[in-house]
């Protein structure tokens, strides 16, 4: 195995979140998977192993960590299910804008409870009509005095209506474009702030993915996260934090997967012998294996690389994300083809990782505009030697 | 509520080897747990802090050095203090000296309200170390114990598990509690226990600091010879009816005649 000269805090976090993984999430998997139900009992034990603060720093009740401590514990969970793990992670999404761009009051206010896993956060960026395209978003926040009104709609929001506290990027002043939006720190309960239909999804299905409806919604102007106008910049900076956490979760996934599969073709006998005495098994299982060593290598580097607080990290951010996700895509579809027959029915494990490492793909930017993020930096670099 | 715990570190299997010629267990290459019942007592004592929002949960055990990691674990679970009893001296005590010595470092640590430990040991078996130390400190106990109905300042009310269903005792504090499985369900560590565990020094109290009586202690000081270990035959299959129902009763009865009257 490849020595990632983690610190003695970090194998810590991560044995503990192994445990988890095997004691606890393991034996209720597919019963989350089949109900939908949101895990709070699992998360009660993340809780209380504090691994909810893993990246918060000590003041606010965390261990201190970063990105990549987070990303430790996110791959760990996944091993076991990616659903279940990204309840978790979600709630770091959420976080981040609070731990970047809030001030002293939000951050004391907001930080100990989440640290301690006592309230759960969402993160809001998308709707029906603004995906890839953010600046497309056209939720409304108009201000009256001392307070926002917020109407409009998010769409797909992980842990909506679970969460107690909300990162809501809403449009403030539409003639200014990239510029004219700004985050909101929202609770629930607030009234005009409803949800709206939960989605029933292909994979990570223990996740809950709700509609988040605001209407005449008051929020006071000390709820604003940086200032009016930051919005974009938020989220920008967010995701360059959180998307090595789907990266992990990607990572997860693949080793999970993996796992199962090899153990499944050792056991499984053909021709009289294990299939794992096959070349053509043999070669898929190198190959697997080799390319999940290489995206952990790329995913930690840019877990370590925002960490050390580069200023410039938008790049091994993406590339973190774009390369573990298509690995786990490949990985899980392979684990799969080697469980065969079984590994189509739902009574075998495999189908569900499958499922699962699709989103990875998709979600916190599609892996298409992973790509755009990536060239633009490329293209940009080459104009500034110029 | 100040309370202690008393845990045992055991091999971490349940199908220990003996060695025919010591007659002892074979611990090379099998590697050490805190004895599973003794986990439920941490976790009881534990949560009774926790529902009283304050008091202080120690942990003592009795052991060779190693038994240091197996109070390190009880510290990341959450405990406040640990405190490990060690001296070559008291190597080979039995249960009579072993109750003896837990309560003598019970009695330097003086300040307590409750006293916890796991039903027994799964190596030993014997269930007798919990009852000997209420013994020796001339306090009450309920062993079994499944539920703690109510704990007040100076008395607490417990459920005792029997083989047909449980009792319902009244016990004065200071009491000895011995705990079943039923109780409860043990935790895992959390991260910050974890960190502390690490780096916390854990006091080893010897023969001398607790003031022992050199004849109560080890080999020698215990009335306990063992004569013979062996491990027990396996018990024989029992029989399976599986006919029709009728047929099945009918059967059952006549066995049971033969058993019973026959």
């Amino acid at each position: 195995m490849v020595d990632y000269l983690l610190t003695e805090e970090q194998q810590m976090l991560k044995e503990l979140a192994h445990r988890i993984a095997e004691e606890k999430i393991r034996p209720v998997v597919k019963e989350y998977d089949e109900s939908g139900e949101f895990p709070w009992d699992i998360m009660k034990i993340i809780a209380q192993s504090d691994l909810f603060g893993v990246y918060i720093d000590e003041k606010y009740g965390g261990t201190g960590g970063g990105v990549f401590d987070l990303a430790l514990v996110t791959e760990e969970l996944s091993r076991a299910c990616g659903g279940i793990a990204v309840c978790f992670a979600a709630s770091a999404l959420g976080t981040y804008p609070i731990i970047l761009f809030g001030n002293d009051e939000q951050k004391d206010k907001y930080l100990p409870d989440l640290a301690a896993g006592k309230k759960l956060a969402a993160f809001a960026v998308t709707e029906p009509n603004a995906g890839s395209d953010v600046s497309a978003i056209e939720t409304r926040a108009e201000k009256k005095g001392d307070y926002y009104v917020l109407n409009g709609r998010k769409q797909w929001i992980t842990n909506g209506g679970e969460a107690e506290v909300y990162v809501v990027i809403a449009v403030t002043d539409k003639s200014k474009g990239a510029r004219g939006a700004s985050a909101f720190i929202i609770e629930k309960g607030t009234p005009g702030f409803e949800f709206g239909k939960k989605e029933d999804k292909l994979g990570i299905r223990a996740s809950t993915t709700r509609e988040l409806i605001f209407n005449d919604c008051k929020v006071s102007s000390k709820n604003i996260l940086s200032r009016q106008g930051m919005g974009f910049i938020v989220a920008m900076k967010t995701f360059d934090c959180s998307r090595p956490g789907v990266a992990a979760q990607a990572l997860g996934i693949a080793q999970g997967a993996l796992e199962l599969a090899l153990e499944y073709a050792h056991q499984r006998h053909q021709f009289g012998k294990p299939i794992t005495g096959f070349q053509g098994i043999q070669f898929m299982f190198a190959d697997m294996a080799t390319e999940l060593e290489a995206a952990r290598a790329l995913v930690y580097s840019a877990c370590r690389m925002v960490d050390s607080g580069a200023k410039d990290v938008a790049r091994a951010s993406a590339m973190a994300k774009l390369y573990a996700s298509d690995t786990a895509m490949k990985v899980t579809t392979n684990c799969l083809q080697i469980f065969g027959g079984y590994g189509y029915m739902k009574e075998y494990p495999i189908e569900k990782y499958f499922r699962d490492a699709k989103i990875t793909q998709i979600y916190e930017g599609t892996n298409q505009i992973m790509r755009e993020v990536i060239a633009a930096n490329l293209i940009k670099e080459l104009s500034k030697k110029k | 509520m100040k309370i202690v715990v008393c845990i045992k570190q055991v091999p971490d299997t349940t199908n220990v080897k003996i060695d025919p010629e010591t007659n002892t267990l074979i611990r090379e290459g099998v590697e050490s747990i805190i004895n599973p019942f003794d986990m439920y007592a941490i976790e009881e004592g534990l949560r009774i802090r926790e529902r009283a929002g304050g008091g202080e949960v120690t942990v003592i055990s009795m052991g060779p050095p190693q038994a240091e990691s197996a109070l390190r674990e009880a510290i990341s679970l959450g405990v406040d203090r640990a405190i490990l009893i060690s001296d070559r001296k008291a190597a080979g005590s039995d249960t009579w000296a072993t109750g003896y010595i837990l309560s003598k470092a019970i009695q330097k640590i003086s300040d307590y309200d409750l006293i916890l430990c796991g039903k027994q040991a799964s190596d030993g078996d014997t269930a007798q170390v919990g009852p000997g130390i209420s013994s020796w400190l001339d306090i009450p106990q309920v062993t079994y114990v499944k539920k703690i109905e109510k704990l007040e300042k100076d008395r607490a009310v417990v459920e005792r598990m029997t083989e047909e269903g449980y009792n319902v005792i009244e016990i004065p504090l200071p009491c000895l509690l011995t705990v079943v499985k039923e109780i409860n369900e043990p935790r895992l560590p959390s991260l910050k226990g974890k960190i502390k565990a690490k780096k916390i020094e854990i006091p080893v109290w010897s023969a001398d600091d607790l003031g022992l009586e050199e004849k109560k202690i080890g080999l020698n000081g215990s009335p306990t010879r063992v004569v013979k270990i062996f491990t027990p035959p396996s018990r024989e299959k029992g029989m399976i009816l599986d006919g029709p129902v009728d047929e099945s009763v009918n059967k059952i009865a006549d066995i049971l005649k033969d058993v019973m009257i026959g």
